[in-house]
């Protein structure tokens, strides 16, 4: 039966196509796995001399000197911490006010449709773009800011004391360490601030996803025993959605510390450490944007090393941020 | 009822502080909302500020001659950035090539192959730790993959690294586009005979192409704007691009270039390349919200 043969033959045809393509798609899945191997492959390969050289050394030596071939990474790292912890502490009420402002109904619909919109726009905006804004717009703000705060908070004066002799006053503690003189343009503060606008939409989302998570019913259960708007707010809803909201900060300290080309353009990328935000510090990423398509040698490892830390340091973040928000969404299921 | 209305104040003896302790709390009700949204509107008064800027700086010098002239160096007038825009194109559409297979066929792996599979978790969980990873890594993975055993800056190595940038944004919607399909659809093929090969071409793929599409889109948008991967991969060049092994210039990393330099002009030149990088990657993000409604 010829015609039944080739019949089956098409068939079996059509049936060597699915086996193929399953194997098309395993292999496409095993290189997306296998990119996120060769990234981290490449960088240790790429930083092993440094490694080799430097050792656990590399992230407590403060010394940056291509010329004498001594790295080290400390101020890098602490100005990535500082500028993003900085950069949470502004975004954090600013993100959490529109959050709440979004799952509400303060305004109408419309309104609030046309702020989140804004908001989302705010992360479409490219890096670069921030660090032009900021260079034009931030920086003269920071150092009319600056020549301010140095001069109310560091300035010495005198009051007439008790006896008759003047008091003089030293500046007033604490502050006067932090807004230090000289006051720079392209500072930490600079920096924190573009930041902290780069994060807010980050902040903003995965904030107003778990405030809207929140049952209805925990809502009405307030308002019936009598709450008003900001007791049921925050008395019931923000206490639940609390674990969400923990999530997206840390999200967010991924995206900051991960921040390269406004930061780079912002900050000032100098490699001395100072207690002023007013002083021009150096994040790991902006060290990278800033070097490495100029570097040789040991200088490249070196650059590579830091990368393989602000690696680790970002994923041990975003990982920590993950869990939190899976943990979350478990437990809003069991609400409802 | 006269006798309850009199005799009230014996009953609520307190009423009175029970009442200014209710203004009290509608006072304060009142004051929450108020900050509340007036934080809300004061986070709006940065980014009114930056789309004013690029548009006031930028518009001045948009013209056709912006897209088809080169980079005038410093001290000179004119010039555009023509190479800019052509690199950015060219470099994005290499990222998409290479991006947008990988992500798509193991976006159908996870879902329709081996969704409980032990590679699919693993994908899952490396498409998310790649989203978190910065991307001036992907620049460094793509400058020690490519530049540094060619030996030479070019474009191919900035496709490389927009294409690791794109790949899991890629990955995770189209995952989720997947998902979306009801599975009555794949059962009803199934029924009328189908393999799983025709299911998922002809039923499956069609039916999620509209928010496979949003994804490529929101890839595109975010890799037009990026410059951290291409600052040390395909560099910068001041001419048109003769082949794609050479250094090529980009937008972003022009905006760069120029807007930490002193020349006036060509900080012109960097808010006129602004404004053209946002309008075009607001456009993408649109385009992939049409995209996605014209389904939902």
């Amino acid at each position: 039966m010829p015609e039944q043969d080739s019949k089956n033959r098409a068939f079996a045809e059509v049936r060597v196509g699915p086996d193929l393509f399953h194997l098309l798609c395993w292999v496409a899945s095993a290189a997306a796995v296998a990119t996120l191997g060769l990234i981290v492959y490449e960088i240790i390969s790429g930083a092993w001399p440094a490694i080799q050289k430097f050792g656990f050394g590399f992230l407590a030596s403060s010394s940056w000197v291509p010329n004498r071939a001594d790295f080290g990474v400390f101020p890098f790292i602490i100005g990535t911490a500082v500028s993003s912890l900085i950069a949470i502490l502004l975004a954090f009420p600013l993100g959490l006010a529109i959050a709440v402002f979004l799952s509400e109904n303060f305004l109408p619909l419309p309104v609030r449709q046309v702020v989140r919109f804004v908001v989302e726009m705010l992360a479409a905006i490219p890096s670069v773009v921030y660090g032009l804004w900021g260079i034009f717009v931030v920086i003269p703000i920071i150092k009319l800011f600056g020549t301010w705060a140095v001069s109310v908070f560091c300035n010495t004066w005198t009051t007439p004391g008790i006896d008759g002799a003047p008091d003089t006053h030293r500046g007033i503690p604490v502050l006067e360490t932090l807004f230090a003189p000289p006051a720079y343009g392209n500072s930490m503060l600079t920096a924190s601030i573009v930041l902290a606008l780069m994060i807010l939409p980050t902040l903003t989302a995965i904030s107003r996803n778990s405030l809207t998570a929140v049952p209805k019913t925990l809502r009405e259960g307030a308002y019936a025993l009598g709450a008003t708007r900001w007791e049921a707010i925050l008395g019931v809803i923000l206490p639940t959605a609390a674990p969400g909201v923990v999530a997206a900060t840390i999200l967010a300290l991924g995206r900051a510390m991960g921040e390269t080309m406004a930061v780079a353009m912002l900050i000032g990328n100098s490699s001395r450490l100072s207690w002023s935000l007013l002083s021009p510090g150096g994040t790991l990423a902006g060290l990278l944007a800033n070097q490495f398509a100029e570097a040789e040698g040991m200088q490249v490892n070196s650059l590579m090393f830091a990368a393989l830390i602000l690696v680790a340091i970002t994923l041990f973040v975003n990982l920590i941020g993950e869990a939190v928000l899976r943990h979350t969404q478990h437990q809003t299921a069991g609400i409802r | 009822m006269d006798n309850i209305v009199t005799h009230a104040p014996d009953f609520f003896h307190d009423t009175r502080a029970e009442s200014t302790k209710a203004v009290a709390r509608s006072l304060w009700n009142r004051v929450l909302s108020s900050v509340c949204v007036g934080l809300s509107l004061l986070s709006l008064v940065p980014l009114v500020s930056i789309i004013y800027l690029v548009i006031y700086h930028g518009f001045p010098l948009l013209g056709w001659d912006i897209f088809t002239q080169l980079p005038p160096a410093a001290g000179m007038g004119g010039g555009g950035f023509g190479n800019a825009v052509l690199g950015t194109l060219v470099m994005v559409g290499l990222g998409l090539l290479l991006s947008a297979p990988v992500g798509i066929l193991s976006a159908i792996y996870i879902s329709e192959y081996g969704p409980a599979s032990r590679l699919a978790q693993a994908v899952r969980l490396v498409a998310k730790l790649l989203t978190g990873i910065p991307s001036i890594i992907c620049g460094i993975f793509a400058f020690a993959l490519v530049v540094a055993t060619v030996g030479s800056f070019s474009a191919y190595a900035g496709g490389v690294a927009l294409g690791v940038l794109m790949l899991p944004t890629i990955l995770l919607t189209s995952e989720q586009a997947l998902m979306g399909v009801q599975s009555a659809y794949r059962e009803a093929s199934y029924g009328l005979g189908a393999t799983k090969f025709q299911t998922i071409v002809r039923i499956v793929l069609p039916d999620a192409l509209p928010a496979i599409m949003t994804g490529i889109m929101l890839a595109v948008a975010r890799a037009a704007g990026e410059t951290a991967p291409l600052i040390f991969t395909s560099l910068f060049s001041w001419f048109w691009p003769k082949s794609l092994a050479e250094p090529t210039a980009s937008l972003s990393v022009l905006v760069y270039n120029f807007s930490i330099g002193t020349d006036s002009h060509q900080i012109q030149l960097a808010w006129t390349a602004s404004l053209v990088l946002v309008a075009f990657v607001t456009l993408a993000n649109i385009a992939a919200q049409l995209a996605f409604s014209k389904k939902y």
